[in-house]
């Protein structure tokens, strides 16, 4: 398929609608990102003939797929809960922030031997609830801008942790909560499961009911969405309010993991991964539709990047390169501008190369 | 009303100030030209990269890659000097043209293709990150007789101050931006960029170049920074400068510039950096209380002037709406 | 007099957006010293044609002469520098920098480079007196109400020493005072052979300050006449043109004198700037409408009733119970809906599809966790693009690709199905194509005839006469008449929107 197809301004696409049956518009939006990934995965095939085993050990399984989807996890969650607020046309600075007290809370609770695992769980989820209320509050009531009113917590969120654990890296000794991190169940990883999960849990309460439809109404058009009887406020409290409940899980995976809480490290710069993910899996910041699964397919791909370069060969240290470079074409790929110019390009292209042919 | 406009501005001077006379009050030699020199010397990276988020953010944008950029121009410029044995001169003379250019490039991504300048700056901040890790992942140390003489290079105040090059550097920038700012046509087309750029562009305002030579100026102030940074460390290291962006950003709003555009004034930022600065002095003369308290309480400062400033402009909304119903 | 020497020319200009003609070979002559007046309905092109005549839109074709040379601006900046200068419907200028700046932004005096602020102020001073306007110049534009903006610009607009000045509607924000305050200004600048392109919906003003007309429909021109020879019928005819004539002669009673009992009461209702104490009466089965110019508060009316804006006094009952509204969805839970005025910004919701911006309001009233079935869904939309003919291939099409009659078409399909009691019509045909809009005055009509209670505003005298039974004429934010039977005709609405 000629690449300036999918890639097609309003005007183009409403040639193509006319011409093309509604279900596969839908769908091309599935195509480059998908199309992505699978060029990542072979790839790393041709690199590693290895790369497709998996191997069944101590019931569960190992390999490089299994890699990169564990690695993907705590991203995945924060990409989750990061699709619904882009969708607003808002973001979220402070989940990386929001790991890190979620996680310093859960371990200072596990310090507390007699305390019950599933009391720790909700109080570290109900601490990102609470966060990402404030964030709400923040853009919904007081009317910030989204990127002002979560650096707040960004800048203060690492302070608060920090001073929850007093400065230390707080460790703990507790199996039951290691497992969140690095258990197994039917031979996946847990994180892995929790990430199906909370994917499968969102989607039903996003598509099922109308709230999925009303996230999109308000991010396209706040104004008409409120003049038709949608609750632009509480829409957007709410947004803020579940991708707090998404970092806070995520926050407790990767404390899981390490079995302890690090204040200063904990979930740094993942925002910006999880923001890079769901526009690489096509969402505009400006808000509007977006699909959790392009945003999973997103974090997928970043992992898949890293992976590759590392079973490439590569030093560690072009990893940052590479994903600058990637992160440039996504970008200009979903400007309009820019697609007009290939498009442009491509038949001049196309000539040129004919006429260099005998 | 007219002194409205510099309300956040006298907020921000009279915390600065309360807090230097309570630290003066509660410790010895904490109001001293000692500590306000080292204040500006030790902070003059952070004001010089906070200059340039000023004319970004008064722009209407945000800069993200500026941590990266003084990491990228720290490991260049040490690269130079102590691989290539070129002199720090000639590798200035080089890191800055080429911090324009990359500058340039974001600010012409910005404009041609209308993406946003907080994920433009975002893969800004990756490149040039990752471009200092692949330079180096170690640090690099200068040694070099220039860098001796920039240290040896300065003049004492009575009282025990130093006036460095760092801070002379630092206060011709400022001479520099405010000019600019507040004295040439460039600076009246960045606050109407900040306005409406719609607006700007049908007033005839050379929005495109603007854009442009308004990311650039950003990245030279931050590979300026790098600059003196290395004055500091006597070394570049990629690691250096992260979450400076983060700082610039805090200073640029706690100096009441509106993160959305269009106002703000060049010296809020430096009372802005030197309010951040003075709070950690305290920290640290006050030595019970630990560094995270910094972060929580500019995060709390942070909170107080952008609902400040929510306040300020409803205010003049309803002051507007008021002269319009009295007019009909 | 001798004859005027011509300044700009526009010849067979053409500009054509996806889908739409918006400009069809268009003439225009401007000559030194005369005030041009240039007219036609909402949509008729003057806009499109004042952007691609200064540079703002790029023309698809045709030829553009200036001082007899042919000329091509490529942007405003472009035209402002050949002395082509524009003041825009809407007030462009930047509320955060000070009069003074906005005055002179890019012809800012210095001296070695750096702006002389003090000079600049005085220059502002100066400039202003000429308007008769003493204001602090360093304060910035946005403490200035909307008429001292709107001078500003002209003044901008004469400080760049223009030869041709366009004022695209300058007068819709001012009051008599200032109009002719502004009047004044543009005699002067017509004796200094200023050429002047003077845009408005007011026709008196026409006769008072032009001395030529062009007449644009449809995005093609009418004619070119001399104001001292062209009667004040002739000139709507040439604006209104026969179709829209028929149609609204139609003059329905089927609606007068009905005594039915109220549904909507309006006892004294205040908004803070923007309404003082009206009051007004809709019975059920009824169609009410609101005349007055723009600013003289019936879209404003319109959203005190919807709940968009919160009242600072006054009462409204509906259905006999009393009214608190905090948010429109207030008022659609009580029974009352609103075809906005802004349909793009405040209507349709773009990217999303027909069937979802159709079903949006039926959702928002069941709640968010009783999901409309997708069949469902798609049986509405389907039975709505077939009622309304709503022209579309298919009901998963983004709305914002439809033409503006078909999305105002969408708007009311997605109020019909929630069946409100009273359905708000805020100048429900602006901006739509003559086909669509004989469409949707029929399509009113009908909602009236089938006893919907109705609230309509419009520009449209004739139009307004045809639906409604009975007028509510407002201006400066109050009532000032209402009219019913054989008192409400065109005539007597102008007369009362002249006469207050």
């Amino acid at each position: 398929m000629k690449p300036t197809q999918p890639c097609a301004d309003s005007l183009q696409q409403a040639r193509l609608a006319r011409y093309s049956p509604g279900s596969t518009k839908a769908s091309a939006r599935y195509l480059w990102p998908l199309a992505a990934l699978m060029l990542l995965l072979a790839v790393n095939l041709l690199l590693d003939a290895g790369f497709f085993q998996l191997s069944f050990q101590d019931g569960r399984l190992y390999g490089s797929l299994i890699d990169i989807l564990n690695r993907s996890a705590p991203v995945a969650l924060l990409a989750i809960g990061m699709s619904l607020v882009i969708a607003t046309g808002g973001i979220d600075l402070s989940v990386g922030a929001v790991m890190a007290i979620a996680g310093s809370i859960c371990a200072n609770l596990l310090l507390q031997a007699d305390l019950p695992l599933p009391l720790v769980i909700a109080a570290g989820l109900a601490t990102g609830i609470a966060a990402g209320l404030i964030n709400g509050t923040l853009v919904s009531y007081l009317k910030i801008q989204p990127i002002v009113a979560t650096l707040l917590l960004m800048v203060a969120g690492r302070g608060v942790a920090q001073l929850i654990n007093q400065g230390q890296i707080v460790t703990f000794l507790r199996p039951d909560f290691a497992w969140l991190g690095s258990g197994s169940w039917l031979g996946l990883p847990v994180p892995v499961w929790l990430v199906i999960v909370m994917f499968g849990l969102s989607q039903l309460l996003l598509r099922r009911t109308a709230l999925g439809l009303f996230i999109e109404a308000v991010g396209c058009n706040a104004t008409a969405s409120r003049y038709l009887g949608i609750n632009d406020k509480a829409i957007k409290l709410f947004v803020y309010a579940f991708a707090g409940f998404c970092a806070a899980l995520a926050g407790m995976i990767s404390a899981a993991d390490i079995q302890g809480s690090d204040a200063n490290n904990a979930g740094l710069w993942l925002e910006l991964d999880a923001i890079l993910a769901v526009v690489i899996g096509g969402a505009a910041l400006s808000g509007g539709r977006f699909s959790l699964l392009l945003s999973v397919i997103g974090v997928l791909i970043i992992q898949s990047l890293s992976t590759t370069i590392i079973v490439s060969g590569l030093p560690a240290k072009f990893n940052l390169l590479i994903k600058a470079v990637v992160v440039l074409l996504v970008l200009l790929l979903q400007s309009d501008k820019f697609r007009r110019q290939l498009s442009s390009w491509w038949p001049k292209l196309r000539k040129w190369r004919k006429g260099g042919q005998p | 009303m007219m002194s409205l406009r510099y309300l956040p501005l006298w907020i921000t001077a009279a915390l600065l100030c309360l807090l230097f006379g309570i630290g003066g009050w509660q410790f010895d030699g904490f109001a001293s030209l000692a500590v306000v020199s080292n204040l500006f010397s030790d902070n003059a990276f952070l004001l010089i990269v906070a200059l340039g988020m000023t004319l970004v953010i008064i722009s209407g944008g945000i800069d993200l890659s500026v941590g990266a950029v003084i990491a990228l121009s720290g490991v260049a410029v040490s690269l130079l000097i102590s691989q290539y044995q070129w002199h720090p001169l000639a590798a200035f003379a080089l890191i800055l043209p080429a911090a324009a250019l990359f500058g340039a490039l974001m600010g012409m991504l910005i404009h041609v293709y209308k993406l946003q300048p907080f994920i433009v700056t975002l893969a800004g901040m990756f490149l040039a990150r990752g471009l200092a890790t692949t330079l180096s992942e170690e640090s690099i140390a200068i040694d070099h007789s220039f860098y001796d003489a920039i240290a040896e290079f300065g003049f004492m105040l009575p009282g025990g101050g130093w006036v460095g090059a760092s801070t002379m550097i630092f206060i011709v920038v400022l001479v520099l931006v405010i000019m600019l700012m507040h004295y040439s046509r460039f600076g009246a087309c960045v606050y109407a960029i900040g306005g409406n750029s719609q607006s700007a562009q049908l007033m005839g305002v050379p929005v495109a170049s603007t854009t442009i030579a308004i990311y650039a100026l950003s990245s030279v102030l931050a590979a300026l920074a790098g600059i003196v940074f290395t004055f500091y460390t006597f070394s570049g290291y990629a690691l250096a400068g992260v979450g400076m962006e983060l700082d610039a950003i805090a200073a640029v709003v706690i100096g009441g510039t509106l993160l959305t555009g269009g106002s703000g004034f060049v010296i809020g930022t430096v009372l802005g950096v030197l309010l951040m600065g003075v709070i950690q002095t305290y920290i640290i003369f006050d030595g019970s209380l630990s560094s995270w308290w910094t972060k929580i309480v500019i995060g709390l400062l942070l909170f107080g002037f952008i609902v400040l400033q929510k306040l300020l402009s409803r205010r003049t909304a309803i002051t507007l709406a008021a002269g319009r119903a009295g007019h009909g | 007099m001798t004859t005027p020497s011509l300044v700009l020319e526009l010849k067979q200009v053409c500009k054509h957006f996806p889908g739409v003609k918006a400009l069809q070979n268009v003439d225009l002559r401007l000559f030194a010293g005369e005030v041009h007046a240039l007219l036609g309905e909402n949509g008729a092109g003057k806009s499109t044609l004042i952007k691609v005549m200064t540079g703002a839109l790029a023309k698809s074709s045709g030829d553009i002469y200036f001082n007899g040379q042919q000329c091509h601006f490529a942007s405003p900046a472009a035209a402002q520098r050949a002395g082509i200068s524009t003041v825009y419907q809407e007030v462009n200028l930047l509320p955060n920098l000070s009069v003074a700046q906005n005055l002179f932004l890019g012809h800012e005096p210095r001296r070695f480079g750096l702006i002389q602020h003090q000079k600049m102020q005085q220059q502002a001073q100066q400039l202003l007196l000429r308007f008769k306007l003493s204001i602090d110049v360093s304060a910035p534009l946005a403490q200035y109400s909307v008429a001292v903006q709107q001078l500003i610009a002209i003044a901008r607009g004469v400080a760049m020493s223009a030869k041709v000045l366009v004022l695209d509607e300058p007068t819709a924000s001012l009051d008599s005072g200032e109009v002719q305050m502004l009047f004044d200004v543009m005699r002067q600048l017509r004796e200094q052979g200023v050429a002047i392109v003077f845009i408005t919906h007011f026709l008196e003003q026409v006769y008072q300050i032009s001395d030529r007309i062009s007449v644009l429909r449809n995005g093609s021109k009418v004619g070119e006449y001399l104001t001292a020879d062209l009667p004040r019928s002739q000139l709507i005819e040439a604006m209104l043109g026969k179709e829209l004539q028929q149609l609204t002669e139609q003059h329905s009673a089927t609606n007068t004198a009905k005594q039915a009992e109220p549904l909507l009461v309006l006892q004294q209702i205040s908004v803070k700037g923007s309404l003082n104490d009206i009051s007004l009466t809709v019975a059920k089965g009824q169609a009410v409408g609101l005349a007055g110019l723009l600013g003289s508060g019936r879209t404003e009316v319109c959203r005190a009733v919807y709940g968009v804006d919160v009242l600072s006094g006054g009462e409204i009952q509906f259905g006999g119970k009393t009214l608190t509204l905090q948010q429109p969805a207030d008022a659609i839970k009580a029974g009352i809906a609103l075809c906005p005025e802004e349909r793009k910004t405040e209507g349709i919701i773009g990217p999303l599809s027909i069937r979802e911006n159709i079903m949006l309001a039926l959702q928002a009233r069941r709640g968010w966790w009783r999901y409309l079935p997708v069949k469902q869904q798609q049986q509405l939309a389907a039975f709505y693009i077939d009622k309304l003919q709503i022209a579309t291939p298919d009901a998963d099409k983004p709305i914002e690709q439809l033409s503006g009659g078909n999305q105002q078409k969408v708007i009311l399909a997605r109020w019909l199905a929630i069946n409100p009691q009273l359905l708000i019509l805020d100048e429900p045909t602006r901006g739509i194509d003559i086909g669509a809009h004989a469409e949707i005055v029929l399509l009113i009509k009908s909602l009236c005839q089938q006893g919907m209670s109705l609230l309509v505003t419009s520009s449209e005298l004739e139009e307004l006469v045809a639906f409604a039974g009975k007028v509510v004429v407002l201006r400066d934010r109050q009532k000032v008449a209402e009219l019913s039977g054989d008192n409400m005709t065109a005539q007597h609405i102008m007369q009362a929107i002249a006469e207050g």
